[in-house]
Order: C-alpha cells, then sequence, then structure tokens
C-alpha cells in the first residue's frame, strides 16, 4: 500500500532522513523505531507532505506522492496524528472532530448552512469510538494530556483515512492511557481493518502491537522485519547501545 | 435558535425602528454610524477573530466600497441604487487581487504587506484628483430619494446593516466557518485534514471586504460624502481596536466595540479634543483586565454563573 524508497531529506547539510526504506501491505500494523533524532518523524513529515524530499520516492497505492502538498495527499486516503499536541485548542472536543469530517465530506465551501447538526452522527460515532464521547462538548484546551493525544487521533480518524499515521501516540501517556490506546489501536485495526503506521519509544507497546518493525538509525533504515526478526538483528542490539536485553524487555 | 434570543431580537429590532420617533436627529445619525462602523468591525472580524488572519489594514476595502458607490452616482448616468450592488462588487474584487497576493505570507508577513498595498490604494485615490476628487473627495453624493433624510438612510442603514449581520452569523456558524476557525487555532493541522488553507483564506478575505464594501456604501449614504481618509491606516487600526473592545471571539463583539468608540468620541469629544488620550488609557486597562474585549469578560461571568449553578 505505501513504498518508501531510498528516502533522503537534509536540513542545512544535516542528513535528517539519509536513505529510509520502508514498506506497508494493507491491513499491516507496522511500527518505526529508533533512538532520538533517528529521523522517525522527518520521516512521516515527508510521507505526508509537511515537508518534500530532497531524493527518492514515496508511493501510495501505486501512485507517487512525494513533494505533494499535505492537503492532497490526506485527500488520497492517508490521515496522520502529530507527535506535540496538535488540535484546535479553542474549539470543543466535538468540533475538533468535525474540520475534519466537514474536510472530508467536501463541505468546506457550504456557506449558510448551520455547522452544528451537520454530520453530526458520524462525529459521534468516531467520538465514541475513542471514548471521549461524553467530553464532546469540552473545549478541548482544557483536557488532560492523554485526552488530548486521543482526540489527535480521533482528528485523524475524521478523514476515514486507509492509512493512519501515528507520531508517538502514547508520548506523555500514563501507563494505564497507554494501555488504553493499545486497546484502541488494536481495536482500529483488527475490528474496522485500518491500517496503521506508528513510531514509539514503548517497546512493550511496540511488540504488543505490531505485526512488522522498521528501525532507523542516523536516518538510516538498518533492520525492516518481523517483531522476530528485530530483536535477533544484531545491528539493531548495536544502535541501542544498552543491547538487547535493556530494550526489548 | 430558542425562543429566548428570538423574543430578545424581536424587542431589539423594534426599539431600534421607534429611535427615529423619539430620539433627536443628531442621535439617529449618531446611531447610523455606530450600525456602519458595527457592521464594518464584524467584517473585519470574520478573518482577525474567527479566521486568525491578521488583517491589518481593513479599512481599504470600506474606503473602496465609499467610492465606488460615490462614483456611481458621480460619473456615470446610472441610478443611484447600482452603486449598493458596485460598492461590494468592487471591495471584493480588490480583496481577491490584494488577496492573491498577501495569502502566500502568514501571520505578520501577511499584515505588513496588506497594509503596504493598501496605502498604495490609498495613495492613488489621494492623488486621482480627476477620478475621485483627490484629497478633497466627493461630496453632496447623489441619494435615492427615498432614502435622502437622516430617519431615512438610518432605515435603510439599519436594514442593510441587519441583514449583513445575519449573514455573517451564518457564515460564522457554517462549515466554512468552524473550518476558519480551525486553521485560526492551528493551520498546519487544518491542512493535514485535507484542506486547502490558502484557498480557504481567500474565500474568507473575499467575503470579508465585500461586507466592508457594504459597509462602505452605507456610509456615503449617511454622510452623503466619500474622502480618502476612510482608507487611511489609522481607520484599520481603530477597526481592530474596536474588535479587541468588544471582544473578538464573540460575534457581537466588535459591533459593541463599535459602539462604545462612537460614544467615547461623541461624549468625550465634547469636552477635550484629546479623546484618544482617554482612548489609549481604555485599551490600557483592557489589555491587562479584560484581555478578551468587553462582551468576552461578560460572557465568561455570564458563562461561570450558569456553570455553577448547575
Amino acid at each position: 500500500m505505501l513504498v518508501v524508497e531510498d528516502l533522503h531529506k537534509s536540513f542545512d547539510g544535516f542528513m535528517a532522513v539519509n536513505g529510509a526504506f520502508l514498506t506497508v501491505d494493507k491491513g499491516q500494523v507496522v511500527a518505526v523505531i529508533g533512538p532520538n533524532g533517528a529521523g522517525k518523524t522527518t520521516l512521516f513529515n515527508l510521507i505526508t507532505g509537511q515537508l518534500a524530499p530532497d531524493q527518492g520516492t514515496i508511493r501510495f497505492k501505486d501512485q507517487p506522492i512525494q513533494g505533494l502538498v499535505p492537503h492532497r495527499i490526506c485527500r488520497m486516503g492517508i490521515s496522520r496524528s502529530f507527535q506535540v499536541v496538535n488540535i484546535f485548542a479553542r474549539l470543543t472536543v466535538f468540533e475538533n472532530v468535525q474540520v475534519a469530517v466537514l474536510s472530508h465530506r467536501k463541505k468546506a465551501f457550504s456557506l449558510f448552512t448551520p455547522a452544528r447538526r451537520l454530520l453530526r452522527e458520524e462525529t459521534l460515532a468516531i467520538l465514541d469510538s475513542v471514548g471521549l464521547a461524553d467530553k464532546a462538548q469540552r473545549t478541548s484546551g482544557t483536557l488532560s494530556h492523554g485526552d488530548q493525544k486521543v482526540l489527535e487521533m480521533a482528528i485523524a480518524l475524521g478523514n476515514r483515512p486507509e492509512l493512519l499515521i501515528l507520531d508517538e501516540p502514547t508520548a506523555g501517556m500514563s501507563p494505564e492511557e497507554t494501555a488504553v490506546t493499545l486497546k484502541l489501536m488494536q481495536h482500529l485495526s483488527g475490528q474496522m481493518g485500518l491500517t496503521i503506521l506508528f513510531c514509539e519509544h514503548d517497546m512493550g507497546m511496540v511488540f504488543a502491537v505490531a505485526q512488522k518493525i522498521m528501525v532507523m538509525q542516523a536516518g538510516k533504515t538498518i533492520a525492516q522485519g518481523t517483531p522476530e526478526q528485530v530483536r535477533g538483528n544484531l545491528l539493531v542490539q548495536e544502535a541501542y547501545l544498552g543491547g538487547a536485553d535493556q530494550c526489548f524487555r | 435558535m430558542n425562543r429566548k434570543t428570538l423574543i430578545t431580537l424581536i424587542v431589539v429590532g423594534i426599539a431600534f425602528c421607534l429611535v427615529p420617533q423619539v430620539l433627536p436627529r443628531f442621535y439617529v445619525y449618531m446611531l447610523s454610524l455606530i450600525l456602519v462602523l458595527g457592521t464594518l468591525a464584524t467584517s473585519l472580524n470574520l478573518v482577525l477573530g474567527f479566521g486568525g488572519m491578521y488583517q491589518f489594514h481593513h479599512a481599504v476595502f470600506y474606503g473602496i466600497g465609499a467610492y465606488a458607490f460615490a462614483l456611481v452616482g458621480a460619473r456615470t448616468t446610472l441610478s443611484p441604487w447600482i452603486g449598493y450592488v458596485a460598492a461590494p462588487l468592487v471591495a471584493a474584487a480588490l480583496g481577491l487581487v490584494m488577496g492573491l497576493i498577501t495569502v502566500r505570507l502568514s501571520k505578520l508577513y501577511f499584515g505588513m504587506l496588506q497594509i503596504s498595498l493598501g496605502s498604495l490604494v490609498w495613495a492613488i485615490v489621494f492623488r486621482w484628483y480627476d477620478f475621485t476628487g483627490g484629497d478633497d473627495g466627493l461630496h453632496g453624493i447623489d441619494i435615492p430619494e427615498p432614502i435622502a433624510s437622516t430617519s431615512g438612510a438610518y432605515y435603510f442603514t439599519l436594514a442593510v446593516a441587519g441583514v449583513c449581520l445575519v449573514l455573517m452569523y451564518l457564515i460564522v456558524n457554517s462549515p466554512f466557518g468552524r473550518i476558519f476557525q480551525g486553521i485560526r487555532d492551528n493551520p498546519d493541522r487544518t491542512e493535514a485534514v485535507g484542506v486547502n488553507v490558502r484557498r480557504h483564506q481567500l474565500v474568507g478575505l473575499v467575503l470579508a471586504a465585500a461586507f466592508a464594501g457594504v459597509a462602505g456604501s452605507l456610509f456615503a449614504t449617511v454622510e452623503g460624502s466619500a474622502f480618502p481618509q476612510l482608507l487611511f491606516w489609522s481607520l484599520s487600526l481603530e477597526l481592530i481596536i474596536m474588535c479587541l473592545l468588544g471582544g473578538w471571539f464573540m460575534f457581537l463583539g466588535p459591533l459593541l466595540g463599535a459602539a462604545i468608540m462612537v460614544a467615547l468620541r461623541t461624549f468625550v469629544g465634547i469636552y477635550t479634543e484629546y479623546w484618544t488620550l482617554v482612548l489609549g488609557i481604555v485599551m490600557m486597562l483592557l489589555i491587562f483586565f479584560l484581555p478578551e474585549g468587553v462582551l468576552g469578560f461578560l460572557h465568561k461571568r455570564f458563562a461561570g454563573k450558569a456553570a455553577q449553578e448547575r
């Protein structure tokens, strides 16, 4: 479904992504791991169009998408959440998700119909599926950090994506919140059949949900395969200085 | 809309209609001015408060609207009523041209470029004696007979401003407005959910310009003249102050801000020509104590109380 080949991106001479390869098949849950600064977020920004690559190709459903603007890529069926909470702080939780649903349903230039009741069921169904329905009328800026991260994901779901990209979905979450998010991702993948690509520092989480793992170091893809293959890979153990037993407990 | 708001609206509407019957002409004129500037400030707030765009030179579209109306009467043989159609169209066209250039930039850079381009338009109007009347402006504009009197102009302004306010209210609460608010809070995120942010901002800007153009034609009707100060940058600043004063996250905030400004200028102006000094002090107090504006403050207190009672 998504094929990334030999991707490069530099900022003022610093090679943030320096030869990344990634294949995501339909229905898979794929994790990208690697130490801080390995280029995971840059890779995601290249895929979803926030950045344009210097070199290399990105193909989604057999069409090249590298260098397209974010709203075009979103319309093709890729939607994402962000590592740093990135919501519409003055809008309510309901309105946050509704913005994405309205955009997806091509209502952006509808000028004189009230938005309040429009696509209400669809928006509430998404909030329900992530467990935020009871907080629908809260101003999103006043939610807890964990709830804001979940809202991030809900906004991304508003576009009915085929491929959902999550940038560290559990960063800053408590263990309880992480467990809930893990369940949610398993639900999205299992029941709703979504293809998910995510990056994450919590190795317990990665090995619990991912069917495939890609490892990055200094902008390069150093390994890609099933969790078992990656666990046994010497290069990967080296990349995480502490060695396998510290990282993959 | 619930029953309470409907009744409030009807009562306010009747009160406005009775004004020329009970109040002296001066107050009728003043109220017309408040309606014009309130419509104008609300149109600015469409992009400033609800779109998060630093529209620093909104007065240009107002002035151009006033001139478009005045020029139809002064330079053509067309009926002056045509001027009321020309005003929003010309202002929207200028908004489109300026927007195509400025929306490529964001935040402050957008605002600064807009001030430059707006000042250019002002300079043309100010210098082009043969066509615009230069720094003298156009006076004794041909106003259609039924609305030429003070109370006639008042009723016309009331009706048109009312329609404009209702339309703008609908726009703010439409899907377009909802997404516009999303762009205000977080343009990158809005782009990532599939919205063409630049195009959305451009449409918002053109709409705001059109409503400003209508306000301009209303001013020319009330005042009987159009002059270059209408598109000078200092008026744009006053409009921003109106939005901040009244509360720029509330729909009716700018209207209230316009009323406060006009009242201040009129009543403090009687005692001292330095009424802007009073305005300056009010502004400072506002920034320190009511950062969300007068209406924003009242709303918060009221809504806060309602939440406690629940």
